[in-house]
């Protein structure tokens, strides 16, 4: 128990230092596009704590969804807006405050969570034990993530679509109305 | 409390949760002190991302495997419903994102900027005809 704890807690300690760092440059930078990169950076790291964590579904979602597509949009409106970011006018007191003080709240309340990887954490007693049980039974898939996205909660997976369908037909209609607007009066309302 | 907070297991077994909050305020930090527009989404993501962190680590089992089944009675699964629950997350997160891009877009057409400050200044324009005295609001 302890050796494992020992394994995963070095690799997790690399893994969010990284991140951390990451994280703090993209703070820092003021050049977009390295923002933006980093970005992409940060959800490749994350997707591989993803594994380390057994969540090889959601590691490879991440990498594909986090780190390709999102770079992806975010390149093209760079590419339609500006490069570079202003220096922020106003004082960083109010948000740092704010910051810090939600931290303090969070990280308080995180000291009355059962500790990281116990097996009897109230999460692993409720209901996950009967899917890992049923799966094979009822479902015949033999992963588990797939099986209950896709069988037990498939109306849940339907309503995600709708989702995503709303927002592409909302995008589609806020960039396809801005083209047809520039075209006919070069862009001025 | 004090005494606690010092052992070494207890700091191992905390330290997933207290990274995620020091990564999630970064990204809050980002979202609300940067006036460009897609930094501001960037910073959205970082905080999403981090919470995505502490579902799965919420989830993990030491010593269990991927819930993939192996067949062997005697494996231990880490938890997969958090898994499912952030997959929705992640392709809900990224039609939020384009969407908010698109927005961005929009602005920089039509406002000529994505800077939160000269926006509020051409809002100000727009409704009162006049140059705000001293520039930045908030």
């Amino acid at each position: 128990m302890s050796a494992d704890l020992l394994g995963i807690a070095i690799i997790d300690i690399l893994l969010f230092t990284f991140l951390v760092v990451t994280a703090i440059a993209i703070m820092h930078l003021r050049n977009l596009f390295a923002v933006v990169m980093l970005a992409g950076v940060f959800s490749l790291l994350s997707a591989s704590l993803f594994v380390t964590l057994d969540a090889v579904d959601v590691a490879f979602t991440e990498a594909a969804v986090g780190a390709g597509i999102s770079t992806v949009l975010m390149l093209g409106t760079l590419a339609l807006t500006v490069r570079e970011e202003k220096k922020p006018a106003h004082s960083v007191f109010l948000p740092v405050l704010v910051c810090l003080v939600a931290g303090a709240a969070l990280i308080y309340g995180t000291l009355d969570m059962p500790a990281f990887g116990s097996a009897d954490a109230p999460i692993h007693l409720h209901v996950a034990p009967a899917y890992i049980e049923r799966t094979p039974i009822d479902t015949g898939v033999p992963n588990i993530v797939t099986a209950v996205l896709a069988s037990y909660r498939g109306y849940d997976t339907l309503g995600e679509t709708a989702v995503i369908f709303t927002a592409a037909i909302a995008v589609l209609l806020l960039l396809g109305a801005g083209i047809r607007q520039s075209g006919k009066d070069g862009g001025k309302e | 409390m004090p005494d606690i907070v010092l052992d070494l297991d207890f700091a191992l077994g905390h330290y997933n949760y207290w990274m995620f909050v020091i990564l999630m305020m970064t990204g809050l930090y980002v979202t609300v002190s940067r006036g460009n527009l897609i930094k501001k989404i960037v910073g959205l993501n970082l905080f999403q991302t981090s919470v995505f962190m502490l579902y799965i680590s919420m989830g993990k089992i030491i010593g269990g495997t991927a819930p993939i089944l192996t067949g062997d009675p005697d494996t231990v699964y880490s938890n997969p419903l958090p898994h499912v629950l952030i997959l929705t997350a992640i392709v809900v997160g990224i039609a939020t994102t384009a969407l908010a891009l698109a927005l961005v877009i929009r602005i920089s057409e039509t406002l000529g900027t994505v800077e939160e400050d000269d926006i509020l200044k051409m809002e100000h324009e727009m409704d009162f005809g006049v140059r705000k005295p001293g520039g930045g609001s908030r």
